[in-house]
């Protein structure tokens, strides 16, 4: 596995070094057996929650940083939690599904392009399901969209993650009492993260996909 | 330019006596009301005379009149590049008369009037490929008859054990309501929705 010595994504720095306490913040947890047991004990940043660690920039994600990347000159690998690992990998590439229905998609474009830029988090639309992690669901869904959109989301590979984007496809919106559109994606596909709006801002998106990572980080499983 | 659309109009009923049932300008804008069962010799004429030349069908949709006897009529919009001019020209029908279909005169025409069919269900006789344009696959009923109820009959949703999309009856969890009074800020007469009990001394 290769393994980066620097995060993409802002905050989650699974990396744990090796030597116990050697780090002002080793993100281990008490029941992992894959950190020393000396690490877990003396990590004032992770006081026994099952919550992973986030490290926020600064002075001491730099000292983190330091140490994980002097633990790998000296010694050729570092220990990380597994789980922490995968989950910091997925977060920090959510490729979505471009799934645009309606005028939402705008504003999803919009996040994409270069003012929000969407891809300094790992976000890179795809064109195929097979290739995507995330299904951004922006606009209206319709009846007749209903068993194809159904189709996209069966043909995603697990682990998959579905943002409900939009008052239309949270739940038909000004569309609700019509006779063509669905009341809710979620009747549809599962929902993970829903951002409000009509049609919600750029930012608003951005938002949401940050809520989507940090859902990611803290249920933290390998497989769901 | 309304005098060149007045002469247009008598120009037009006048070459075409039988077709042309009357004509008027309103809003700048003129309007002939043309017979159902010669609206392709109408639309003819109109696109290949050298005094019209309405070479653009702009639009072609259904209009509802339900208190009428012949409750719908079809409405085509042309337009006239050559002569920087447009005419409106409208035939009616009801629920089971045909109109001809005029995709021969106007090809952009055949999806236009699939989708009167659609959502009216206005009949063309002689289109090449009447069927549903816009609504869901097997959908029953013409959305935009005013009898048509706004929530329609079915709803979607996705089936665990089926593992597939299935249709059921519409079930509400609220009914519809129109917020449909006046603006409070100009005057209100009676009392506001939801302010019923606000004066009582009860």
């Amino acid at each position: 596995m290769g393994v980066r010595s620097r995060p993409v994504a802002d905050g989650g720095a699974p990396l744990s070094p090796g030597a116990a306490g050697a780090s002002p913040a080793s993100p281990g947890r008490g029941d992992t057996p894959l950190v020393p047991p000396g690490a877990a004990g003396a990590s004032p940043a992770n006081p026994g929650r099952g919550d992973p660690p986030l490290v926020s920039p600064g002075a001491e994600r730099e000292a983190l940083l330091t140490s994980v990347t002097g633990e790998l000159a000296d010694k050729g690998f570092v220990v990380a939690q597994l789980d922490n690992l995968v989950n910091w990998a997925r977060t920090g590439s959510l490729w979505p599904m471009t799934f645009g229905l309606a005028c939402c998609a705008v504003e999803m474009i919009h996040a994409y392009m270069s003012r929000y830029d969407l891809d300094r988090f790992g976000v890179v639309p795809r064109a195929s399901p097979r290739q995507s992690d995330v299904l951004i669901v922006a606009g209206t869904l319709t009846n007749k969209m209903a068993p194809a959109f159904r189709k996209v989301y069966d043909q995603m590979a697990e682990p998959r993650y579905v943002i409900s984007m939009g008052s239309c496809a949270n739940g038909g919106g000004y569309y609700h009492y019509s006779y063509s559109v669905v009341r809710g994606c979620d009747r549809v596909v599962p929902v993970d993260i829903y951002v409000p709006g009509c049609p919600p801002t750029a930012e608003a998106l951005v938002y949401g996909i940050l809520q989507l990572q940090k859902k990611i980080r803290r249920t933290g499983a390998l497989w769901r | 330019m309304d005098l060149a659309l007045k002469d247009l109009g008598d120009y037009v009923a006048e070459a075409l006596p039988q077709e042309v049932l009357g004509t008027e300008v309103e809003f700048d804008e003129l309007m002939v009301r043309a017979r159902r069962d010669l609206i392709v010799k109408v639309l003819t004429f109109l696109r290949d005379d050298v005094n019209c030349r309405f070479q653009q069908l702009m639009d072609l949709c259904g209009v509802d009149y339900p208190e009428r006897e012949k409750r719908f009529e079809v409405v085509y919009n042309l337009l006239s590049l050559t002569h920087n001019m447009r005419v409106r020209v409208k035939v009616e029908t009801d629920e089971e008369t045909p109109v001809p279909s005029v995709s021969g005169v106007f090809s952009a025409a055949t999806w236009w009037e699939r989708e009167a069919w659609d959502l009216f269900g206005i009949y063309f006789s002689d289109h090449p490929d009447l069927r549903r344009i816009m609504t869901d696959y097997g959908f029953d009923g013409h959305p935009l008859r005013k009898d048509f109820p706004l929530t329609g009959y079915v709803e979607v949703r996705y089936d665990d054990e089926q593992k597939r999309v299935v249709y059921e009856p519409v079930k509400l969890t609220q009914e519809f309501r129109t917020f449909d009074f006046l603006s409070p800020w100009e005057g209100v007469q009676g009392v506001l929705p939801g302010d019923e009990k606000a004066d009582g001394d009860a």
